[in-house]
């Protein structure tokens, strides 16, 4: 990519510094770090840290559908191998549960770079259908391949010692630790919205054709946010795996990538902190009241 | 989360509280998914049911029972149990269908030092490789139902097989338990076709099935591709031209959701049926009237009397701490109504007898839920797995 289409921004912009954060933004952020901070003392640890998962999960898919304006039908791809990567390094290879989010990452990414550069060749539902085709095809090797367990899935990983010294055992322990992963996560989104790059990318969102008469590669711009939208979903997905201790086929079955794209819609898609709200209204209705909400989860086969 | 139910035995109210023992109880299994009708509400039912029968508000205990749905999701079942260990104060889970939901509570009931009593999953790991000094396994396993099936059948003359296998390590692992089981006792394997699961289109693997010439068609494959299978051989005429057709994991509900018409000449292993003996017909009766008419599984069967163990265990050791209670149940030999005599060995597993029934054909049946007949009895000595053959390190 070359730099001029990747950060060359108008001089007009830079003078009224439109990428700066605004104070509601920031209060948004505060108010959202400082709940929780403090939540865990009054709702239970664990069900928190799902629903952090799920807000990482939620607007990295955003980022993609929300500002990219892809709809990908294929984020449990992403997810779900991230957390069977993590998963196993943690229980086979003994890793640190750092490595274990960092290779599930990773795996998410060079995932998310193959996919990508396939599906994005094609545009609007065809691009759904490619992406959710590649992420059947991920579901059905995640259940004939023998180190993820078929149905069964890993069961019983460890959580190991961050960086080698701090057990992570206790629930506020591993608390803190998702929290830093979600909120760095969240940044990350943030500013990647509100860069150039993002600019450009709602510039392509609204009009393709004439972003290419402007000079910029579109196609780089969309396999990059592809790419960067797969890395922070399977970065929920791994961190899942450690708060879970376990890895099963539900998070690569495609009602996962159903639950995410509903979390997004729920939420707002072109809003930066709308899927937040999505996610977390999803996980706490599948957990306050199951049985009354038979439509939202879905049938496995 | 928790649809909360007080269990009707104790008449807490009018006692005015202040029992010797306090214990609480979850049922954690689906009550909205493909599971519902087997276990679900039934398997509260029956908790309830054990609760009164044990009369636990004259020994002065208090149970409370508890349940919440786990949509046969493991992440969903590990945070519920979890939540309840943690915060409600569950002393021990029941039930739980769905293998990948029991192995993940199996895991956190073993971190948090509870009790976990599973009647509703297959997955004979539980008392095998994954095996916990916390959890039994009651009901059924997927090795018990294989051998059963596999050594009745033969028994009876059936002794050459083909299998129609779901193509992954769950419907590998059944057809090998199984080929195994006939081999050993005399039978003979013609042959073997995995279909893609899931399934749809089953014509071409029965064809083949059928002109291999083979006594028995197994079925190692679950849920709705047993059902989907289940329905064209019977559009084939499979088991009216002779051949039997063998259900390796079946339970009494689908059969009656499929209909005797579709499911006649089936053979399948249980180990629990209503109308076996005196006892299950009270049991049952007494289960289906307030179930709104409809009969237990086997699932609902082994809630009942392993809740009903679990009492008995406590009011021994006037304790509802885990090591204890456990140990107790372990030492106690078991007797109920609904699956007699029976013990629950070092490894967590339930020791009873299985049972090998045939699907009755329609002019057979008397009326509602008459499904089966007795077709073998699986002495409990021989129905599971050896002690040494499940990798358990507990038994080491």
């Amino acid at each position: 990519m070359s730099d001029h289409t990747m950060t060359g921004r108008p001089a007009a912009q830079r003078a009224t510094r439109p990428l700066a954060i605004p104070p509601l933004h920031l209060a948004i952020f505060a108010g959202l770090l400082a709940f929780f901070a403090v939540a865990p003392f009054f709702l239970y640890p664990v069900f928190l840290m799902k629903v952090m998962c799920f807000v990482l999960f939620a607007c990295a898919f955003n980022l993609l559908l929300g500002y990219g304006g892809l709809l990908s039908f294929g984020h449990a791809a992403f997810f779900g191998s991230a957390s069977y990567v993590s998963a196993h390094a943690a229980k086979v290879w003994g890793l640190s549960p750092e490595l274990c989010v960092l290779m599930g990452s990773g795996t998410a990414a060079l995932l998310g770079l193959v996919i990508g550069s396939l599906a994005i060749r094609r545009q609007g539902i065809y691009f759904a259908m490619v992406t959710l085709a590649f992420a059947q095809m991920v579901y059905f090797i995640s259940l004939q391949a023998p180190f993820t367990g078929g149905e069964d899935g890993i069961q019983a990983v460890p959580r190991n010692r961050l960086f080698g010294i701090i057990n992570l055992s206790s629930d506020m322990a591993l608390y803190g630790f998702v929290f830093v992963i979600v909120f760095a996560g969240l940044f990350l989104i943030y500013r990647v919205i509100h860069s150039p790059f993002g600019q450009v990318l709602k510039a392509i969102r609204e009009n393709e054709a004439r972003s290419v008469s402007l000079g910029y590669q579109v196609n780089r711009y969309k396999l990059a946010v592809f790419v960067i939208s797969a890395t922070l979903a399977g970065t929920a997905g791994a961190t899942k795996a450690l708060v879970f201790q376990l890895a099963s086929l539900t998070d690569v079955h495609w009602a996962m990538s159903g639950e995410v794209v509903l979390m997004a819609l729920l939420g707002g898609m072109h809003t930066v902190f709308g899927p937040i709200v999505g996610a977390a209204i999803i996980v706490t209705m599948q957990t306050i009241s199951p049985a009354s909400a038979p439509g939202l989860q879905c049938c496995r086969a | 989360m928790t649809t909360s139910i007080l269990a009707a035995a104790m008449v807490a109210a009018m006692a005015g509280s202040a029992y010797a023992i306090d214990v609480k109880i979850g049922i954690l299994n689906d009550r909205s998914g493909i599971y519902a009708d087997l276990s679900g509400e039934g398997s509260v039912l029956a908790a309830q049911m054990a609760v009164e029968d044990f009369g636990a508000a004259d020994k002065d205990i208090n149970v409370e029972i508890i349940a919440a749905d786990h949509q046969n999701k493991p992440d969903v079942a590990s945070t519920i149990a979890r939540q309840w260990y943690d915060e409600e104060g569950v002393h021990a889970i029941f039930d739980v269908p769905t293998s990948s939901a029991a192995l993940a509570v199996n895991e956190v009931t073993r971190e948090k030092d509870r009790i976990f009593i599973n009647s509703g999953a297959g997955s004979a790991d539980l008392t095998g490789s994954q095996c916990s000094p916390n959890t039994i396994h009651w009901t059924y396993d997927t090795w018990a139902l294989a051998n059963g099936t596999g050594t009745a059948m033969v028994e009876t003359g059936a002794d050459t097989w083909f299998f129609l296998t779901a193509d992954y390590a769950f419907g590998h692992a059944l057809e090998t338990d199984t080929a195994a089981v006939v081999e050993a006792a005399g039978g003979q394997v013609l042959g073997t076709v995995r279909h893609p699961f899931p399934g749809q289109d089953f014509s071409s693997y029965l064809l083949q099935a059928q002109s291999s010439g083979a006594k028995v068609i197994g079925l190692a494959n679950a849920g709705g591709d047993t059902v989907n299978a289940i329905k064209q051989a019977s559009e084939f005429g499979i088991t009216q031209a002779g051949q039997s057709l063998a259900a390796l994991l079946m339970f009494i509900t689908d059969v009656h959701a499929l209909g005797l018409e579709t499911a006649q000449g089936l053979v399948l292993t249980e180990s629990f049926y209503w109308d076996l003996n005196e006892g299950t017909r009270e049991w049952s009766e007494r289960f289906a009237e307030r179930n709104g008419g409809d009969m237990p599984s086997m699932v609902h069967a082994g809630v009942y009397a392993s809740v009903l163990h679990y009492l008995k265990a406590i009011e021994s050791t006037q304790s509802v701490e885990a090591g204890p209670v456990m140990e107790a149940m372990k030492s106690t030999p078991t007797s109920d109504p609904l699956f007699g005599e029976g013990e629950v060995r070092a490894d967590g597993r339930k020791i009873h007898d299985m049972y090998l029934f045939r699907v009755k054909a329609p002019d057979q049946s008397q009326g509602p839920w008459d499904y089966y007949e007795l077709g073998y009895t699986i002495p409990a000595a021989n129905a599971f797995r050896p002690l040494d053959q499940g990798g358990c390190d507990l038994v080491q």
